[in-house]
């Protein structure tokens, strides 16, 4: 599949409109997230609570980051691990490949990790002649679909599941694997079966973090799947790519998150795998690996602490935002052209890729305010992305066309007397226009609004007007 | 309505004055909402002013260019400070008014104390009727034959917490039943600038409020934002469906026969 552009946002979006896969797959995604999760939340009397000390403890961490940071490279080096300082997405490369080569490394299983997306892992590993190979099963299904994420937890979400019984035919055959599976169990368990040789071929295991602990070292990372533990314990060396802001003081702030992210975002309870990473492999231990490495990485992040727009740093990945959103409800992940989608994709990614690049995701909101709602740690969105058309007006990378309609808009609206003649003027003519029905099928001005709706007609007279006019008459009496 | 020959006075025993902001929708497209506003404002005692008015500033805030929202705002601030509250027929610019002006001017110290005490006064009209002046619905002087659904508009319900008012105030007209459809509180699409300059995204998001509204089974959809109305009601007619619609303040005006649902005309 060509790589999604983000410049071409309408034209994705309305491809991904007529697609009826992706419609079914999406109606899905509806029908279960967003139910799911008030079932969870409702059931956690303590939810709000954990929420606002999640804020809170988020908070405090941007606040102390460097502190923090330092405090985890302290520890994870005590417990024998490294870390790796990255300013750019090409550092955080060049440190992974520079650990798989000094194992001479054929081939990677990757745990899912957003970070790995970020810096584009797979592509560049593939170009020096390493195999990664993805475990996460949605992570799996798009690698063979050669696709890039459509959601941050959900990867594989768009895809229906005769699309992926077909994706598994093509690419099983060869494995021996003739017979097209449709029993989601059967499905799963041929992906299980091929996926387990990988693990023992593997000479590194990467995996993200969800959070990175300073007070031990540690990094943890939760799955459903149980891939991430034989990721990471089975081959020579475990690299974990992780960004600044998820380092957390201790185990027992991690908790905290544990408890609302699952709940957030699947609406489970807590996810079935959890699991703490320390160190390398001890003489004592029965396995693990023999090294542990941490890539720390910034690319824009620490630019963010102190600007308009740090709440971002708080997010948590749950992926709530999109779920409850109307615009990635209709044009899911894809057509945002990002690694990151949805609400928080709009608003991250601005940051990362700079807002004359990333103009068009901020606007493409209708400003609905339910993310901010659903976030978990209350990011107030709606203002991010308000922030971040404002930064776009200012730099003058918003289109003239538009600039041009707001101006001759705000000329009429601060001079009342005008705008009332003008409104006069035009309401009568629209109500002339749409006098037979009340409304008009087309406009040539109006083009956006008509091509799917009617415009309803205007009663005639302002209101202002009318009102003036009864006052007059009631002086008069 | 009952208290309509009481008069509302202020702690100084002058009537209490209350400027009617119409919003530039109302003000252009359905004078309607307005009178109908005025008059179940005037239900409460309290005298209804509507001074000379254009818009809040939303699309120029909304789209980033704080200069001529903050023009246009210190406008609307100008010729609505002097009321003892502002009512507006619309949770949107309601909220503009009330929660966005004060950030607007979050570094003019002056504008900013001038835009608080703007805010603090403001209320969306279902709110202020129930919250402020604290009607008793069983008083409205209103009758609907039908089933009526209503549409939470998003800035009402989550800037200004308008979600039970309209629907308590509901509860007082007489033979009116209201149905509610899935997801009330779900956004219609609209989103100011947004419905025209990603039309086909728009248009899929509200093809889904117009499915729930059908499900309903309800034969008026009612909200309190004009813009969210003329979205669903032209989506609505688009897709040949008999469901009419209007703003909640012509029901509960009772006002509901003067004029034709929005995008209709008279049958007679």
């Amino acid at each position: 599949m060509e790589f999604m552009q983000p410049g071409a946002f309408k034209k994705n979006a309305n491809r991904a409109m007529a697609d009826r896969d992706l419609r079914s797959a999406m109606a899905m995604l509806n029908a279960g997230m967003i139910p799911n999760r008030q079932g969870a939340v409702d059931r956690l009397p303590e939810f709000e609570q954990l929420s606002r000390r999640g804020r809170e403890l988020k908070d405090h961490v941007l606040v102390y980051l460097d502190f923090y940071l330092e405090r985890f490279e302290r520890n994870c080096e005590a417990s024998g691990g490294h870390v790796h300082w990255c300013a750019t997405p090409e550092d955080a490369r060049r440190a992974v490949l520079k650990i798989c080569q000094s194992v001479d490394a054929k081939s990677v299983t990757k745990g899912k990790s957003m970070i790995a997306e970020e810096i584009h892992l797979n592509t560049f590993l593939e170009q020096h002649d390493i195999e990664p190979v993805e475990t996460d099963l949605g992570e799996y299904i798009i690698q063979l679909a050669e696709e890039p994420p459509s959601h941050i937890i959900g990867p594989a979400i768009h895809k229906t599941k005769d699309q992926v019984s077909d994706l598994f035919l093509k690419h099983h055959a060869v494995l021996g694997r003739t017979e097209r599976q449709t029993d989601p169990q059967k499905m799963v368990n041929e992906a299980r079966e091929i996926l387990r040789q990988k693990y023992f071929d593997a000479d590194v295991g990467i995996t993200g973090a969800n959070y990175l602990i300073a007070e031990t070292g540690s990094s943890i990372i939760v799955t459903n799947e149980g891939n991430g533990d034989l990721t990471q314990t089975l081959p020579k060396i475990h690299i974990v790519v992780a960004s600044l802001e998820k380092v957390v003081p201790t185990l027992e702030d991690a908790t905290t998150f544990l408890r609302i992210l699952a709940r957030s975002a699947t609406g489970q309870e807590f996810s079935a795998y959890t699991t703490v990473s320390t160190g390398a492999r001890r003489d004592d231990d029965v396995d693990g690996p023999g090294e542990y490495h941490v890539i720390l990485l910034d690319n824009g992040r620490s630019a963010m602490l102190g600007s308009e727009v740090q709440d971002m740093l708080r997010c948590i990945r749950c992926g709530a935002c999109m779920n409850h959103c109307p615009v990635y409800q209709s044009i899911g992940g894809h057509s945002y052209g990002t690694v990151y989608v949805g609400p928080m994709g709009a608003v991250l990614s601005p940051a990362l890729l700079g807002v004359a690049e990333i103009k068009h995701l901020p606007c493409a909101s209708t400003l609905c305010g339910r993310c901010e709602e659903v976030c978990p740690v209350s990011i107030p969105l709606p203002r991010l992305l308000r922030q971040w058309r404002q930064r776009a007006f200012e730099a003058g990378v918003v289109p003239n066309v538009e600039r041009w309609a707001l101006s001759v808009w705000a000329f009429f609206a601060k001079r009342p007397w005008l705008y009332g003649l003008g409104a006069r003027l035009a309401m009568r003519g629209l109500a002339y226009l749409g006098r037979k029905e009340g409304r008009m099928r087309k406009l040539w001005f109006a083009g956006g609004w008509t091509q799917g709706r009617d415009l309803p007609a205007p009663e005639g007279e302002t209101f202002q007007a009318r009102w003036r006019k009864q006052q007059r008459k009631k002086v008069m009496g | 309505m009952a208290s309509a020959s009481e008069t509302s006075h202020g702690s100084s025993g002058a009537p209490t004055n209350v400027g009617l902001f119409a919003t530039c929708l109302v003000d252009l497209f359905r004078p309607t909402v307005g009178f109908a506003s005025a008059q179940l404002i005037e239900g409460t005692g309290c005298s209804v002013h509507v001074p000379e008015q254009t818009c809040c500033g939303q699309p120029a805030y909304n789209s980033g260019d704080r200069q001529h929202a903050q023009q246009i705002a210190r406008q609307a601030i100008e010729s609505f400070e002097g009321y003892d509250y502002v009512v507006v027929p619309s949770g949107s610019c309601g909220g503009m008014i009330a929660v966005h002006y004060p950030d607007l001017f979050a570094d003019d110290p002056e504008w900013n104390r001038r835009a608080r005490a703007l805010a603090a006064k403001t209320f969306e009209l279902t709110a202020f009727l129930a919250d402020v002046m604290k009607i008793d619905a069983k008083d409205l002087d209103a009758e609907y034959d039908g089933t009526v659904t209503y549409h939470d508009a998003c800035t009402g319900l989550r800037e200004l917490g308008v979600k039970d008012q309209p629907r308590e105030l509901l509860s007082g007209v007489d033979d009116l039943a209201l149905e509610e459809m899935a997801d009330t509180d779900a956004c219609c699409g609209f989103g100011g600038t947004f419905c025209v300059k990603y039309g086909e995204v728009s248009t899929d998001i509200v093809s889904r409020k117009t499915a729930n509204v059908v499900k309903s089974g309800a034969d008026l959809l009612l909200a309190g934002d004009l813009g969210c109305l003329m979205n669903i009601a032209g989506r609505l007619k688009r897709e040949g469906s008999s469901v009419e619609v209007r703003h909640v303040a012509e029901v509960l005006a009772g006002m509901s026969d003067q004029t034709p649902p929005i995008g209709e005309v008279d049958e007679g």
